[in-house]
């Protein structure tokens, strides 16, 4: 009798067991089904859009630390080289620096971004102390005496240090910025340069689509199919005909390379990043895109963590999402697409602001191109860009979040085309302001580090010698 | 019979692996003669100090002292000005280091300090290091050799002087706002190349 029970307990096991089993294989295999299950803590701001692809992170299932520090690089091993962090991974990797390894794990970004720890996590991903500087600059107050007193749990206050991205923020570039006007003469932002230099984007395709004038008689959809005039008139108006990108460049696309090409009613980003590598490349990095490039559904703004609007928590956020189909309208990109969604302070703000008065002007043709200030000018802004290993050019940069965490890497991007620096240093710093969309001056302190920095520059002029040696090094 | 085939099988094996051995190394003859490390060190010492003798000449001093169309600054990106010689240096041992981790056999890093640096980073940290920069600094014309362990693992350590070859080494280091040493000569030690090669122990 107790053995016919025991069998019972047996087979009820391995049912549950194999029923378990089942259930956790088909939540971990089925890419729509919830992974909650496998989620050991909740993800950090940056990446909680990738809870449906934990293999955007762990992209090996056997393997350790190494691994994630490969996926890590996947994405952010552009922005980890000089010039861009000046605490790269080649400066732990000389065997004379592995004493400091010890303390802080420099080689691995989890050393100081863990991920699924919500509980330590603190702004900008950081899992370590706020004093973590301390492990390797413990001395610095010898070195620099201005530094006495100063508790390293501030170092990363507004204006001083970034670990990573130190390039608006180091003494000679501050030195060099000192007493500038809060609104700089003529400023101007930079023009993006695509069509200026097509002959030397490799993969535009100029033998199919020469760039030529194209009008209504050239275009070459299908006859077959019913033609909306209004297409036509949209697409007339574009740099596209006006450079012989005609329907067929964006419509008549084979999937693969294997497959004939063949009419696609809504082709994606796939047939954007043909002529617009870059741009694609670089809003699959950012919030908008980073789950098409994992190959999930497109982010939605009801998936955001930030406020959005009721109405369009369900659009689907792809290249056509902000400019348009045919008409492909970048000045609505800039603003109207951005504010179509978001619903924060910040972005309400904006059209009662300073910047979209002279954003206004610019539409209007009242002021010159360049001198309006859109959404995009800060957070989609125009920068140069290695678009190979020996070229580079000026590219809107579709990675929002590029500029954002912390906000200072925003400064030279963004704010030194019109304004100086401490008072970009300033207005940064001013939760009040950036929530007004800066619609005043910053109300705060001064800068501590632009203080610094005039007196060094004083000390400087006091121990200069005035001969052209020191003028061929910039001294 | 098993006993037989068996011996037949390892023959065939072994003479099929000596084959590959001797089509290997007639394939590129001469590839097992050994270098000491010292040699190695040396070697690699003249080729870093020759390509930086040539930049600092025919590009930096050049153009920037005897031309004077260009300026040759520590932030040459921002100020589009051309990069120091320290710099090329710098730049050079991290792409040959980043190079070498893809190379099983290829192992090695060197690095340019001194004991007046601008950059404090850049002042010698391990005991072998402070030993070999005083010692190429009193010592002209020789270089220094040790071995060292650092995290476990044994090192062989070269450090060789770093002279200010040209006025522009001398004048950048005697007039730099950081620098702790304003009375640099020509023909100075100015500091020492460390180069550093792992060893068994």
């Amino acid at each position: 009798m107790a053995v016919k029970n025991n069998r019972i307990y047996w087979i009820v096991w391995l049912l549950l067991s194999s029923l378990l089993g089942a259930w956790l294989a088909h939540a971990m295999l089925n890419e729509n089904a919830d992974k909650q299950i496998f989620m050991p803590g909740e993800l950090s701001p940056g990446h909680h859009q990738l809870a449906d692809a934990c293999g955007a992170c762990h992209i090996d299932a056997f393997g350790g630390g190494e691994v994630l520090q490969r996926a890590c690089v996947d994405c952010h091993g552009e922005d980890r080289v000089k010039p861009f962090d000046s605490h790269p991974a080649k400066k732990f990797k000389d065997p004379r620096n592995a004493d400091l390894l010890a303390s802080i794990d420099a080689l691995q970004c989890i050393g100081c971004h863990e991920e699924h720890k919500p509980e330590i996590t603190a702004k900008d991903g950081l899992t370590q102390p706020l004093d973590l500087c301390f492990h390797c600059h413990q001395e610095i107050a010898e070195d620099r005496p201005s530094h006495q007193g100063m508790g390293f749990d501030t170092c990363k206050d507004s204006g001083c240090h970034n670990y990573h991205n130190n390039r608006a923020l180091y003494t000679d570039f501050l030195i060099k910025h000192l007493d500038e006007d809060p609104l700089l003469d003529q400023g101007v932002l930079p023009s993006k340069e695509f069509a200026s230099l097509l002959e030397e984007i490799i993969e535009y395709p100029r033998e199919e689509y020469p760039v030529v004038r194209l009008d209504e008689d050239d275009i070459d959809a299908s006859e077959r199919r019913a033609f909306d005039q209004d297409i036509s008139t949209e697409w007339l108006e574009t740099a596209h005909a006006r450079s012989g990108v005609n329907c067929s460049a964006c419509h008549m696309q084979a999937r693969d390379k294997a497959q004939e090409p063949s009419w696609n009613d809504h082709p994606d980003h796939t047939v954007c990043e043909n002529c617009h590598s870059v741009e694609v490349s670089r809003f699959f990095k950012g919030k908008h895109g980073m789950r098409l490039q994992q190959g999930l559904s497109p982010m939605t703004p009801d998936q955001a963590v930030l406020p959005m609007k009721q109405e369009a928590r369900h659009t689907s956020l792809t290249c056509t999402s902000c400019h348009g189909s045919h008409r492909f309208d970048v000045k609505k990109a800039a603003v109207e697409a951005c504010l179509e969604c978001h619903d924060d302070k910040h972005s309400l703000a904006y059209e009662a602001s300073p910047h979209y008065r002279l954003w206004q002007q610019e539409l209007l043709a009242k002021a010159e191109t360049g001198t309006g200030v859109s959404c995009a000018s800060c957070h989609m802004p125009r920068v140069s860009r290695d678009v190979s290993e020996w070229m580079s050019r000026i590219v809107v940069d579709h990675n929002q979040s590029a500029n954002l965490s912390p906000n200072s890497k925003m400064i030279r991007s963004s704010c030194l085309h019109c304004h100086g620096l401490e008072y970009s240093l300033s207005a940064l710093a001013d939760q009040s302001l950036i929530e007004n969309n800066f619609s005043g001056a910053p109300a705060g302190q001064q800068v501590q580090s632009m203080q610094l920095a005039k007196k060094e520059s004083i000390r400087r002029q006091e121990e200069a010698s005035d001969d052209e040696d020191a003028d061929m090094f910039g001294f | 019979m098993k006993m037989m085939k068996s011996k037949v099988t390892i023959g065939a094996i072994a003479a099929v692996s000596i084959g590959i051995a001797g089509a290997s190394i007639a394939g590129v003859a001469g590839t097992d003669a050994t270098v000491s490390v010292k040699a190695m060190a040396d070697a690699l010492h003249l080729v870093m100090d020759s390509d930086r003798t040539v930049y600092t000449k025919t590009i930096v001093n050049r153009l920037v002292k005897k031309e004077k169309v260009i300026k040759a600054t520590e932030h040459f990106e921002d100020d589009k000005s051309l990069a120091l010689p320290a710099q090329m240096f710098r730049f050079g041992s991290e792409m040959a280091m980043k190079r070498a981790e893809k190379l099983d056999d290829v192992n090695f890093s060197y690095t340019l300090q001194s004991l007046w640096p601008i950059n404090k980073q850049n002042a010698p940290k391990t005991d072998a290091e402070k030993a070999g920069l005083k010692f190429v600094a009193e010592n002209k014309g020789k270089n220094y050799y040790t071995t060292e362990t650092l995290a476990g693992q044994k090192y062989f350590t070269a450090v060789y002087a770093d002279t200010g070859v040209a006025p522009v080494c001398v004048s950048c280091h005697n007039k730099h706002p950081d620098t702790p040493k304003k009375d640099f000569k020509l023909g100075d030690v100015m500091g020492g190349v460390v180069i550093r090669i792992p060893i068994e122990s």
